[in-house]
């Protein structure tokens, strides 16, 4: 057998110090993903830091308008969180169609943002695989990827960034706290949510830029108006339990019927939750018309680059995206 | 005899809940891998990686080192087989093995997850470890999975199904119908390979005592089982004893018997101690068969009334290396309508899988995609109502026998069913809904009425408190056949339910074959019906016979019994119970047995189950989602033997024909062999939010012929023509015609071809 030990942290310090110093030992939080890869030989840990009774629960709403969203709470909390649900629909939204009622009660944000990719090849443990095994080849280029990415791919790597309420963090710069232990002590570090999604590359087992044994502590998402009228769209086979095929996170403001401000992102078609920053640039002073909704949606999977099983992903999600902005900007109505 | 119950109180058809529900959600109910034995051990397969080639070396030493491991089982140290009993459907009531090969026998690998070894270990976790260090080399050779891999290859088989049916059937001039018809339609379809998952997956737990073997297994007959290992292992029948108490669905995927029973009683005769083999969910989809990949070729030709003249059905599919198997797809749609020139033929491709096996409603649910979606086209091309096609196309008597029906009641099915969904608001143009178009779609189903090749067997017995108990081999893989018999019982001996008891899912107890085909109500009814009759007959007569019973005397003709108490029909005042009797001669019970013979197969009827199908989509064309939102079924089973279990099956079929027709499909990896998606994850099936208001209705129908209580089966009509039916109501929203199974999104975002 293989011999997992099993500790319960008391404290964040020792949680930190504790898993830097092995390579070998993961933190375990929700377990969503950690026991199914470890069970399917994927992840194989000698030992699992239980950070569950760790001091970092919580959702505080910020008075910039913003919340802070412990490492620790639970996607179904932060879901029904009611400043999450004026603040940031689009948040709230992510969460709710994100998994199944029982992964959410279970799943925490922190490990939401650490959550390992659901290509087959990746987590059936012995395909070649450059995430899995760097160096021993791709096999979903030629394989079965129907839900594998377009946007940020490489030739080592396509494999879809999973996480649903990622998107919409990408969209609004959310910021990833962590906890650090080094040679010259502990520290804090703070991560723009733009620079914490890393696309493949040469590296696509490099997913963060966060050191080993680096723990995320909170969430942050700035005080942000337009994100109060904002929506998440998610395009799945079946109506619960998948992840999305296209997913867009959106938010708009406009002025006399031309757009003021917008964030976007999509979800389901980026090896990261990709902010559609050259859509919003397009857009932004913009009339708020279906001709420059459907202007943006192309511009921003210009560079998509598709296989013959996910080809239609960059039509269905310039749909998604004209769809979302049209439905945001329908009524006329001006926040 | 007329004794019977009064019909107020029938208890056939009363939706009584099931007798085994409280034991199924308390968890007190035990299945095939939680059966707690005394020095169980446990076993894990360990499943080829390579879809055909040859091992060339098996190293299982690491393996056999660790903690726990009382053997590793490979083609090298496993032992042979006695011999290879041919497959023949489990109905047929004998051996019933899923393919004609049995692995670990030689280093040939002829399909991936093939089983090439064994590790059996103190527990379960030991075993599963310890069969991941298992390292197994092979010499690779290319292999034939998918259809486009292999099309030259086709052969057109004499008859697939061990015989049973043949490769090719035919009446009237199918060519020069369709030459001189006024129309024709003319496609072709593509279905994925479907697999069953079953929530329970197969297992079984083994133990020898001397040479007596006891098998725990999750199957549809123990019968099938307890003959399939008798003849892999070439031991007596009578030193084998299956059991299968609970199973946990099955769908098909335990119809057949695989090859989990007999590993198991092989690990359990090395190790000598009880073993349990469970499979995995991955293995489940390389364990007990599938629903093969498939195209279809379907022309009709009709005139320009909408009469059909010619249909031709020709379909492609991938079978095994061993067996000739298609399911048969070609039933039903050549007797559907009266359709005088007939061509169905099955051509197959050998490939590297093993052998597909029944999966609910086979056959029909592929089939009357292709004949259904086609009589749409035909109806549209006529400017037709698509039911008003159908009823010009009635079959009054079966075109293929041209025998008349047992009972029919489609066309009041299809009346039931549009009134039901409402099918006069279907518009043109459709419906809208914000951004989701409205479609209404119909679809004609039916399924065949199915029956064993030898007597089902049931014993009834009366204790001396009044209560009873009657017994017969059937399983009761999730239907509630264990229920409907135990009202059959009670209607039979005029006993209420509550002092009725049924037991089943042992050899030991009187044969039936598996419960198969939507056959399983309607044969084991008959023995159970038979046997507690002539139980109820033997204690009247007792009664009338004995001078110290108040009905000595008495015309047996006359007495009639009633919760338990026979009395005189003309003076019921006059009577005693059949405790009363048995306790006054000291008997302990009183016992009969009953059988019912099968019919011939030269009946002068034919028989199908009829039923209509309706469906209510949204369809959001510009984002490809298609969502179901009401279906509506009228069926005609003839009896129902439980209101509520019959409805529940017909309910579960027809949100499989929407799992099957939006949702399901297993991809084949394109490099390997192997199945890409064999996870509840992502192998997609409908979630509750997906699930629709389904609408189920009966219509009554007289069926006198094809078993004693006239019970026709529910367990696959309920999914035959749903999937066509969604189809048909997607085109109306959208004017788009997709040929395929499953339909998803990038069907509907991606633009027609020209």
């Amino acid at each position: 057998m293989r011999p997992v030990t099993y500790l319960l942290a008391d404290d964040v310090e020792g949680a930190v110090r504790t898993v830097t110093a092995d390579p070998d030992t993961h933190f375990l939080a929700g377990g969503t993903t950690e026991v199914d890869l470890l069970r399917q030989n994927v992840l194989t840990p000698h030992r699992l830091v239980d950070i569950n009774r760790l001091p970092l629960t919580g959702i505080e709403a910020l008075p910039d308008g913003g919340v802070r969203i412990g490492a620790l709470a639970r996607m179904s909390e932060v879901a029904e969180d009611r400043g999450v649900r004026e603040r940031f629909p689009m948040i709230s939204r992510a969460l709710e169609l994100g998994a199944s009622a029982q992964l959410r009660h279970m799943a925490s944000m922190g490990g939401n943002m650490m959550q390992k990719v659901r290509c087959g090849y990746y987590r059936d443990g012995e395909s070649p695989c450059n995430k899995r095994l760097p160096g021993s080849g791709c096999a979903a280029l030629t394989g079965v990827s129907r839900t594998h990415a377009v946007l940020g791919t490489s030739e080592h790597c396509i494999a879809t960034h999973p996480s649903d309420v990622a998107v919409p963090l990408v969209a609004l710069d959310a910021r990833i706290h962590t906890r650090i232990h080094t040679r010259t002590g502990d520290g804090e570090r703070d991560h723009a949510i733009g620079d914490f999604f890393l696309e493949p590359g040469d590296t696509p087992d490099r997913e963060h830029p966060l050191a080993h044994g680096e723990l995320i502590t909170a969430i942050e998402v700035p005080g942000l108006p337009i994100a109060r009228r904002s929506l998440y769209l998610k395009v799945r086979d079946r109506e619960s339990y998948e992840f999305a095929l296209v997913s867009v996170a959106a938010a708009v403001d406009m002025v006399d019927g031309v757009i003021g401000d917008v964030r976007l992102a999509l979800g389901g078609v980026g090896t990261r939750p990709w902010r559609a920053i050259r859509a919003e640039e397009f857009l932004i002073g913009a009339p708020a018309i279906p001709e420059n909704f459907e202007q943006a949606a192309r511009i921003e999977l210009s560079d998509a680059r598709t296989t013959a099983m996910n080809a239609f992903k960059p039509e269905l999600a310039r749909r998604t995206l004209v769809r979302a902005l049209e439905t945001l900007t329908r009524d006329g109505s001006q926040r | 005899m007329s004794t019977s119950a009064e019909p107020s109180t029938s208890p056939i058809g009363r939706p009584l809940d099931r007798v085994d529900g409280r034991a199924k959600v308390t968890g007190a109910a035990r299945y095939a891998a939680e059966v707690p034995l005394p020095d169980l051990t446990h076993a894990v397969l360990v499943g080829a990686r390579v879809a055909c080639g040859r091992i060339t070396s098996i190293d299982a030493s690491e393996a056999e080192r660790q903690t726990g491991v009382l053997a590793v089982l490979t083609h090298e140290n496993i032992g042979k087989i006695a011999g290879q009993p041919p497959l023949l459907p489990s109905l047929a009531g004998t051996v019933a093995p899923g393919e004609t090969f049995f692995p670990m026998q030689s280093d040939q690998i002829h399909y991936a997850g093939q089983q090439v070894a064994l590790v059996v270990a103190e527990t379960y976790e030991q075993a599963l470890h310890a069969s991941r260090l298992v390292r197994v080399e092979y010499a690779e050779q290319p292999s034939v999975t998918v259809i486009d891999d292999a099309r030259d290859q086709a052969y057109e088989p004499e008859a697939i199904f061990a015989g049973f049916i043949p490769g090719r059937a035919q009446r009237g001039d199918v060519a020069q119908a369709l030459e001189q018809a006024d129309v024709t339609v003319d496609n072709t379809f593509s279905y994925a390979a479907n697999h069953h998952n079953p929530i329970e997956p197969s297992a079984a737990t083994a133990w020898w005592e001397g040479d007596r073997l006891t098998l725990h297994d999750t199957t549809q007959g123990v019968t099938a089982t307890q003959h399939t290992v008798a003849a892999l292992l070439g031991i007596p029948h009578t030193r084998i004893r299956v059991v299968s108490h609970f199973t946990g669905g099955s769908f098909g995927a335990k119809a057949m018997i695989w090859h989990h029973p007999t590993l198991a009683a092989l690990a359990a005769r090395a190790v000598h101690r009880p073993v349990r083999l469970a499979l995995t969910r991955e293995q489940m989809f390389t364990g007990c068969g599938h629903r093969e990949e498939q195209e279809h070729h379907l022309t009709l030709g009709a005139d320009q009334r909408g009469r059909l003249t010619a249909l031709r059905h020709h379909k492609l599919s991938l079978t095994s290396p061993f067996d000739h198997w298609a399911e048969p797809s070609l039933g039903v749609v050549g007797q559907m309508y009266a359709c005088p020139h007939y061509e169905g033929a099955y051509h197959l491709i050998r490939a590297n899988t093993m052998t597909p096996t029944f999966m609910r409603c086979p056959g029909e649910a592929t089939g009357l995609f292709s004949l259904e979606t086609s009589m749409d086209e035909l109806a549209e091309r006529l400017g037709l109502d698509p039911v008003e096609l159908r009823l010009r196309n009635f079959a009054e008597t079966d075109p293929a026998s041209g025998k008349p029906w047992s009972s029919n009641g489609l066309e009041e099915c299809y009346r039931r069913g549009a009134e039901r969904i409402g099918w006069h608001r279907r518009a043109e143009p459709p419906a809208r809904d914000g951004d989701w178009v409205i479609g209404l779609g119909m679809a004609a189903s039916a399924y065949p009425v199915y029956g064993p090749n030898n007597p089902a067997r049931a014993r009834a017995r009366v204790y001396a408190d009044g209560t009873a108990v009657v017994q017969a081999a059937v399983t009761d893989i999730g239907t509630g056949v264990l229920t409907a018999m135990t009202q059959v019982a009670a209607e039979a001996l005029c006993l209420p339910v509550e002092r009725c008891r049924f037991e089943g899912g042992d050899t030991d107890l009187p044969h039936v074959a598996a419960t198969v085909g939507s056959s399983g109500a309607g044969m084991v009814s008959a023995a159970v019906y038979a046997a507690a009759t002539e139980l109820r007959a033997q204690l009247v007569a007792r009664a009338v016979a004995d001078e110290g019973s108040p009905l000595h005397g008495a015309d047996p003709d006359h007495v009639v019994v009633r919760d338990g108490r026979m009395m005189r029909g003309d003076a019921p005042d006059t009577g005693e119970s059949y405790a009363e009797l048995l306790r006054r001669n000291f008997l302990p019970d009183s016992e009969a047995t009953g059988s019912w013979g099968p019919p011939p197969h030269d009946v002068p009827y034919a028989a199908l189950t009829f039923g209509a199908q309706f469906a209510e989509v949204a369809v959001d064309p510009e984002l490809g989602l298609v969502r179901v939102r009401r279906l509506a079924g009228a069926f005609a089973p003839g009896r129902v033997l439980n209101a509520k279990t019959a409805r529940s099956q017909l309910m579960g079929g027809m949100i499989w024909g929407l799992s099957q027709a939006l949702l399901e499909a297993t991809h084949m990896e394109p490099n390997t062999g192997r199945w890409a998606n064999a996870s509840l994850g992502e192998y997609l099936v409908p979630v509750n939010a997906d699930a629709p208001e389904v609408d189920v209705d009966f219509v009554d129908v007289e069926e006198n012929l094809v078993n004693p209580l006239g019970v026709k089966g529910v367990g696959e009509v309920g999914q035959a023509g749903v999937a066509a039916a969604i189809a048909n109501a997607i085109h109306h929203a959208t004017g788009r015609r997709i040929r395929k199974m499953p339909i998803t999104i990038e069907d509907l975002v991606v633009a027609p071809e020209a």
